[in-house]
């Protein structure tokens, strides 16, 4: 199974992302999330929420994530996919953010605010730039709408474990078995689950189920304090190293 | 369907058949929200239609909007006001005088109805000002619905009174202390509520904004205004306003003010937008006069925003108008050029409240006083024989705080 981790770019500064990018690489992550800070992230919890009020509270703007990107994703062979608002998409032109996206080495992008409904254009234009549009399935999707969106879909399936928004949870959704059942006799794009996840034993939970596991809030929580004290940065890197490779070597068991 | 978005903007007529099935205004509006909504919103558009359909809906809602909230009220003239100006014959449709004593409970009221259609057993709300809150609550209390009302920290300073009613009336406030604190962060906060409880609970959105069906169901709701105003002005004058204006914040008592003008072409409709204390960025919340075209709160709109596309703080001295975004028809009419949107600042605003106060006996909120002020100007301007019609969107009681202190008097 596949072990991909998110992280917020700017938090709490870019060096520091781009080191962390190396270290989740380095750990065992098999793809790594780039969350783009946004002001008004309406399927974020709180953690991740906090993470892009921190970056943002520091100016960190969309030219300085796309250089930074540019540095690190020569560097590291974990595909790296940018998890952006289509509120910034639009506002940059999409052409122009997707080229530039593709400059920076960004494999693929996900859109959390662009359902499938809005998405054929948008699909369209990445795949002329050869990129991929990850789409979402959430367990209050009913079948004929996830088959509508598939249609769309490439790379893999990001499949939402909980009805609502990222952050840690005990309990993932009762239905989850059963959507990832269900999905696997729609298509044949790998299935990664996200949303909730962050322990070894969901992940053995998930092994025959899903073909990947995302990562976010639990990684995200460890860079909290970093905001007011950078003194630590080179132990919480330490930690997520750790972390990451608990969690990368529950997956690859 | 197709993402292209065309950047050119429609030619100059607007028609009142919209939206289209995918909750397109012209280019604005549709859906950009997570797929966890998507269900729930289409499930609201099919229920919509049917209760729209439905003659015992209504009925029912007839029957309450009459009985509970007052409705019609009446359309008033404004007489002093009107010779102290020397123009146009001023009149004033009168949303103040409502239950709860703004517009935002004919949207409320139909809601809930629809909550109950729906069987959801569980409402939760936005409000900056507080107005639809209350107007939440109060539908809510009268259905015996559990209602839960996000409000910014900010605004709960600035508007304790609503914050007091709404609890008496037995909704929880749930306080919203991320980003700026007021109304943007209050509409995250209850879609993120919605994300984890849609399967039980509807979202009552207080404005023409948001996703589709909400532009559309709330100017729907909210078009009884204008209904009743354009035929009280005929009943009183024999003809129709040559201007109507309203204030704008998220737009809707002014989408439900122009709604039933739109096809009047001879009809100039007038949207009036919080200048604030100027032009500069952060200074006001005149989305559709400074704003550029993006994406805010799952629509497709105008929107104040960086050139990154992080949404810009704003500022009104009225907390209704305290919005970063619009309602995507109200970005139709501007691009068509069926609506002019125009702004009025801060200080006459509050020189309004106080003006009109004195002149009529009539205390108008913040927000409406934006849309007086404007219509004051302009009635200066036109002939004794035009005749504009302003909606007095709400009552300045929520205010009396706020201008005490900002008139330097004690409460
Ligand atoms: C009295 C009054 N008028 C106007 C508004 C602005 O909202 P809208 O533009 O949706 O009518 C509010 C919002 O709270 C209000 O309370």
């Amino acid at each position: 199974m596949a072990f991909m981790p998110f992280i917020a770019a700017g938090d709490p500064d870019l060096p520091t992302t781009a080191r962390l990018l190396k270290e989740l690489a380095a750990s065992g992550a098999d793809l790594i999330e780039v969350g783009f800070p946004y002001s008004d992230p309406i399927a974020d919890g709180p953690v991740i929420q906090a993470s892009y009020t921190r970056a943002l509270a520091k100016h960190v703007k969309l030219k300085e994530i796309f250089a930074t990107i540019t540095g690190v994703s020569r560097e590291i062979q974990a595909p790296l996919v940018s998890m952006v608002s289509y509120a910034i998409i639009f506002r940059q032109g999409i052409d122009a953010f997707v080229q530039e996206a593709k400059a920076a080495g960004f494999a693929g992008l996900i859109v959390p605010d662009l359902p499938g409904d809005e998405a054929s254009g948008f699909a369209a234009l990445m795949a002329k730039h050869q990129m991929d549009l990850i789409q979402l399935v959430a367990p209050t999707t009913p079948p004929d709408r996830a088959a509508k969106i598939l249609k769309h879909a490439t790379g893999f399936v990001y499949c939402i474990a909980v009805a609502g928004t990222t952050g840690v949870r005990k309990e993932l959704a009762p239905q989850l078995a059963e959507m990832l059942k269900s999905l696997r006799t729609q298509t044949t794009l790998p299935l990664a689950v996200g949303f909730g996840i962050s322990a070894p034993d969901q992940i053995h939970h998930l092994k025959g189920k899903a073909d990947g596991v995302i990562v976010g809030s639990a990684i995200v929580k460890l860079l909290e304090n970093l905001a007011s004290d950078s003194s630590k940065t080179d132990a919480v890197l330490r930690e997520i190293g750790s972390f990451a490779k608990t969690l990368a070597d529950a997956a690859h068991t | 369907m197709s993402v292209a978005l065309p950047d050119t903007p429609l030619s100059g007529h607007a028609t009142s058949q919209v939206p289209d099935a995918e909750g397109r205004f012209g280019e604005f509006g549709r859906r950009f929200v997570p797929e966890t909504l998507m269900h729930a919103l289409e499930e609201l558009t099919v229920e919509y239609a049917k209760a729209k359909a439905d003659p015992s809906f209504q009925k029912q809602l007839d029957g309450l909007l009459h009985t509970f909230v007052g409705r019609p009220n009446p359309l008033y003239f404004a007489e002093r006001l009107t010779h102290e100006c020397g123009g146009a014959q001023i009149y004033f449709k009168r949303e103040d005088l409502n239950h709860t004593g703004a517009h935002k409970i004919n949207n409320t009221i139909g809601q809930t109805l629809l909550t109950l259609r729906m069987g959801k057993k569980r409402v939760i709300a936005e409000t900056g000002a507080g107005q639809h809150g209350v107007a939440t609550a109060t539908a809510c209390a009268r259905f015996g619905l559990p209602c839960v009302v996000y409000m910014g920290e900010e605004d709960i300073r600035r508007q304790k009174l609503n914050v007091f009613i709404m609890r008496t009336m037995g909704a929880e406030v749930r306080p919203v202390t991320s980003g700026s604190r007021t109304l943007r962060d209050a509409i995250n906060e209850a879609m993120r509520d919605w994300m984890a409880s849609v399967e039980n609970t509807h979202y009552i959105l207080g404005s023409v904004v948001g996703p589709h069906p909400f532009p559309m169901i709330v100017r729907d709701f909210q078009s009884v205004i204008g209904k009743e105003a354009r035929a009280q002005c005929l009943e009183a004058t024999g003809r129709l306003p040559d201007e109507v204006v309203a204030c704008v914040g998220g737009g809707s008592n002014s989408a439900g003010m122009f709604y039933p003008f739109v096809d009047d072409t001879n009809v100039e409709l007038t949207g009036v937008e919080a200048g604030g204390r100027g032009p500069k960025a952060g200074d006001h919340a005149s989305t559709l006069t400074f704003g550029n075209k993006g994406i805010l709160h799952g629509t497709y709109s105008y929107v104040l925003q960086d050139e990154d596309g992080q949404t810009a703080d704003v500022h009104s001295i009225s907390a209704g108008l305290d919005y970063p975004g619009v309602g995507p028809e109200h970005a139709y009419w501007k691009d068509t050029g069926r609506v002019r949107y125009v702004n009025i600042g801060d200080k006459r605003a509050l020189d309004t409240v106080q003006h009109v106060a004195r002149t009529e006996g009539i205390l108008p909120a913040l927000e409406s006083s934006h849309a007086i002020a404007y219509a004051l100007e302009r009635a200066k301007q036109r002939n004794p024989s035009d005749i504009i019609v302003v909606c007095l969107s709400g009552r300045g009681d929520k205010d009396v705080n706020e201008v005490a202190r900002l008139t330097g008097q004690e409460l």
